[in-house]
């Protein structure tokens, strides 16, 4: 087979998985990492693939395929790796039966994530190999190469991708799959029973591993030189010589294909031949403090920056000290991601704004209740964060000081972690009250399904998570379902929840309105004649009305769902429901 | 063949993204080499987006810079003037004539501004299309992006038997008439 398709960096690295014969994966959705798996469930059945939880069990997914003796995946965003950090710092002693590669998405600029972290940095602490691909091409190349160093070195192996190349697309070369054999499981405790005693022996595996590899990597194709005028050497990795190549057609460049752990050999070699050595990486300079460590005259960090991404243009300025000339950008008014029209989150928090109600928000769309003119949400960390820092502010202030709280987290987010928080607060005896926006998605990445909408990753059926019985198990007391347009009543209950002294959770639901199988109620128009332009219907911040000149308002027909947000807002019967 | 640069620009939701894939079919049917570069996640709700398409004998960089772009494809007023500078100096600016207010405006905090497309004609080759207004003459909003994507080809390097071809690929089975009709509507504006 020759066949050339252009594809998404993720698709790229779900094709290269099928090629590489990996029969098991695992993964939690998490932009820029989840088109990975949107594509693996395309090869079904060879394979077996899934969304988990979280991101910790997709990666224990993952490593119990591989000890059962096949290739398997595990793909998550870079903060997910945090999530994933206690299995990943201790597989990394068990190391493999048949190969395991996660890949961690990186996520310079934050276009969707709540940090810019630097997942090489993690693997470095793990001692995990890391394989950084620069385009859809290598994506593929690198996940089959990856394969074979984790079953050669008996280790797992990090792909490292970063938003750029996950979300680009590129020519890649289609090959066949090829099968591998599985392993043939034998009792290893020493290897696989991590307690101190084994654990001790597999450390000393670990080091001496990363050593053979290091000698090793000077010989490893993706470890490429590529000679030019030696005034300008360059070693790059990813996405960034991508940038170096544009900018400095005729420089030397060591593109390092391997950025865990680097083939010193091969770097000093390359530094002695070059006149001027820089390193071009985005975000931490972990390729240049070893460098540096060793001695080597290099110039990095003093010239870059560690935060965003970078660009031809940018490398040009930085190390000729010229780039492209270009007008000034214009003045233009800040256009930031809002809620869609439609949205059931902006039903329940116009109401919490109404109410002067202080929400601790977690991750997802919901997180866009921060942002004006909703500008509910007071706090966000990370996943499932919500339930567990209000429980912390009721410690520290007491009961009373909560009274004007909730904690707000969505329904893929609360079986992430969220279920964690709240079994604290129901063992430490909270009074919060708890507010799961249940859209019946995971909406922010794009609408996966979980363990609560009935269907799997590869189209199942299942019996779903019931939350509210699942909150109920968990001995509370006061759950209340509530549909998240019915603002009446809405609001009575989270008025009377909020009263009480008790833990009480609030399961707001609404389809999102993005979900395929949700049904536009219509769509609202405005009769002019009753409007008394009192902004009212403007208060909850949907994009589908506008004021006008004359200061009544218009409602945009294509945008417009017929939620009737701004309808049930309106005193003056100036909003009606019509069919679309 | 020096690479070419494209960028279409938009509002999240306004379907941008399709019309990216038809251009990368039709780059990739011509054997060239392409990147594209797309903006997934939170930047899609509601926000400012943009997509850049490279193409040519080989490319590196997946994104189009400042003062590089050949065609700039804007979905909407404000988007146009937010990207105008990525243009070349003798770049051609397809500008939707639509006006989506983002939240800052509806809010109060910034105006959206006036005459965006005649001050911007003043410095660019601009072309304006109506997407909407003729999308609805052919019953069906949703085919508006196809409608400006007749308008681009026509400042490409591909015929127009080509771009049928993979619209009828790219979009959906039951809406290939449609939106071919929509092309046909672009393309003779």
């Amino acid at each position: 087979m020759s066949e050339k398709k252009i594809m998404l960096g993720n698709e790229a690295i779900a094709r290269g998985a099928w090629e590489a014969g990996v029969k098991v994966s695992s993964a939690y959705p998490g932009t820029p990492s989840t088109e990975i798996s949107e594509n693996i469930v395309k090869y079904c059945p060879d394979l077996y693939c899934e969304w988990a939880p979280n991101e910790k069990v997709a990666m224990e997914v993952a490593i119990g395929a591989s000890m059962a003796g096949v290739r398997s995946l595990v793909s998550m965003k870079h903060v997910g790796v945090n999530v994933a950090s206690d299995p990943l710092y201790t597989v990394s002693y068990i190391g493999v039966s048949g190969g395991l590669v996660m890949v961690a998405a990186d996520d310079p600029g934050m276009y969707s994530s709540q940090n810019e972290q630097d997942s090489r940095m993690v693997a470095r602490a793990a001692m995990v190999p890391v394989l950084e691909p620069s385009d859809s091409s290598e994506a593929k190349e690198f996940v089959k190469i990856a394969y074979e160093l984790s079953e050669k070195y008996d280790t797992p192996i990090m792909l490292r991708t970063t938003t750029r190349l996950a979300h680009s697309q590129g020519i890649v070369n289609l090959e066949d799959r090829k099968e591998v054999p599985d392993k043939v499981y034998e009792r290893d405790i020493a290897k696989r029973v991590m307690m101190p005693g084994n654990a001790i022996k597999r450390h000393l595996f670990v080091e001496k591993r990363l050593k053979d590899m290091a000698n090793d990597a000077a010989s490893f194709e993706i470890n490429r030189v590529e000679y030019n005028d030696k005034k300008i050497g360059v070693i790059t990795s990813g996405i960034p010589y991508q940038y170096v190549k544009e900018a400095l057609p005729t420089a030397s460049v060591l593109k390092l294909g391997l950025v865990h752990p680097l083939p010193r050999k091969l770097i000093e070699e390359f530094a002695k031949n070059v006149e001027t050595l820089y390193i071009v990486e985005e975000l931490e300079p972990v390729i240049e403090e070893q460098v540096k460590s060793w001695g080597i005259k290099c110039i990095g960090k003093e010239i870059f920056t560690v935060q965003g991404e970078y660009s031809a243009n940018m490398v040009a300025k930085a190390i000729l000290g010229k780039g492209t000339e270009f007008d000034a950008p214009a003045q233009a008014p800040a256009r930031p991601p809002i809620l869609c029209p439609g949205c059931p989150h902006r039903a329940t928090f116009s109401l919490l704004k109404r109410l002067k109600i202080h929400a601790a928000g977690d991750i997802g769309c919901y997180t866009l209740g921060a942002v004006a003119p909703l500008s509910v949400i007071d706090t966000t960390v990370c996943m499932g964060s919500s339930i567990s820092t209000l429980h912390g502010m009721e410690k520290a202030k007491g009961k009373d000081y909560i009274k004007n709280w909730v904690a707000v987290i969505g329904d893929s987010t609360f079986l992430h972690t969220g279920v964690n928080s709240l079994m604290n607060m129901v063992y430490n005896q909270s009074t919060a009250t708890v507010m799961i926006l249940d859209n019946s998605t995971t909406g922010m990445t794009g609408h996966q399904d979980h363990a609560a909408t009935g269907k799997t990753l590869m189209g199942q059926s299942v019996k779903p998570i019931l939350l509210d019985e699942l909150c109920k198990g968990m001995g509370i007391k006061n759950v209340v379902v509530v549909d998240a347009y019915d603002q009446e009543r809405l609001e009575k209950v989270v008025k009377e929840e909020i009263a009480k002294d008790e833990l009480s959770v609030i399961i707001a639901q609404a389809p999102c309105a993005l979900l395929k199988s949700y049904v536009p109620k219509g769509k609202c128009i405005t009769l002019s004649d009753k409007c008394k332009k009192c902004g009212m219907c403007l208060v909850p911040g949907c994009p589908a009305i506008t004021k006008k000149a004359d200061g009544t308002v218009a409602i945009d027909d294509t945008m417009c769902n017929g939620c009737g947000l701004c309808m049930q807002r309106c005193k003056f019967g100036a909003i009606e429901r019509v069919s679309k | 063949m020096e690479t070419k640069n494209i960028m279409i620009v938009g509002v999240g939701g306004q379907g941008t993204l399709l019309t990216s894939r038809v251009l990368g079919g039709i780059i990739t049917a011509a054997g060239y080499d392409v990147k594209l570069s797309e903006v997934h996640g939170m930047a899609q709700r509601g926000g400012s987006v943009v997509t850049f398409v490279r193409y040519g004998d080989k490319v590196y960089e997946p994104i189009v810079e400042e003062g590089k772009a050949d065609v700039l494809i804007a979905f909407e007023r404000l988007e146009a003037l937010r990207y105008a500078h990525f243009l070349k100096k003798d770049g051609v600016l397809i500008v939707n004539d639509q006006r989506i207010d983002p939240m800052t405006v509806v809010t109060g905090v910034a105006t959206y501004p006036e005459n965006i497309i005649e001050d911007l004609s003043k410095k660019y080759n601009v072309i304006k299309v109506n997407a909407m207004d003729e999308a609805k003459k052919l019953g069906n909003t949703r085919v508006f992006n196809t409608i400006i994507v007749g308008v681009a080809a026509k400042h490409m390097d591909f015929k127009k038997e080509q771009w049928l071809e993979i619209i009828e690929k790219t979009v959906p089975q039951k809406t290939i008439d449609i939106n071919k009709a929509a092309f046909e509507v672009g393309y003779n504006l």
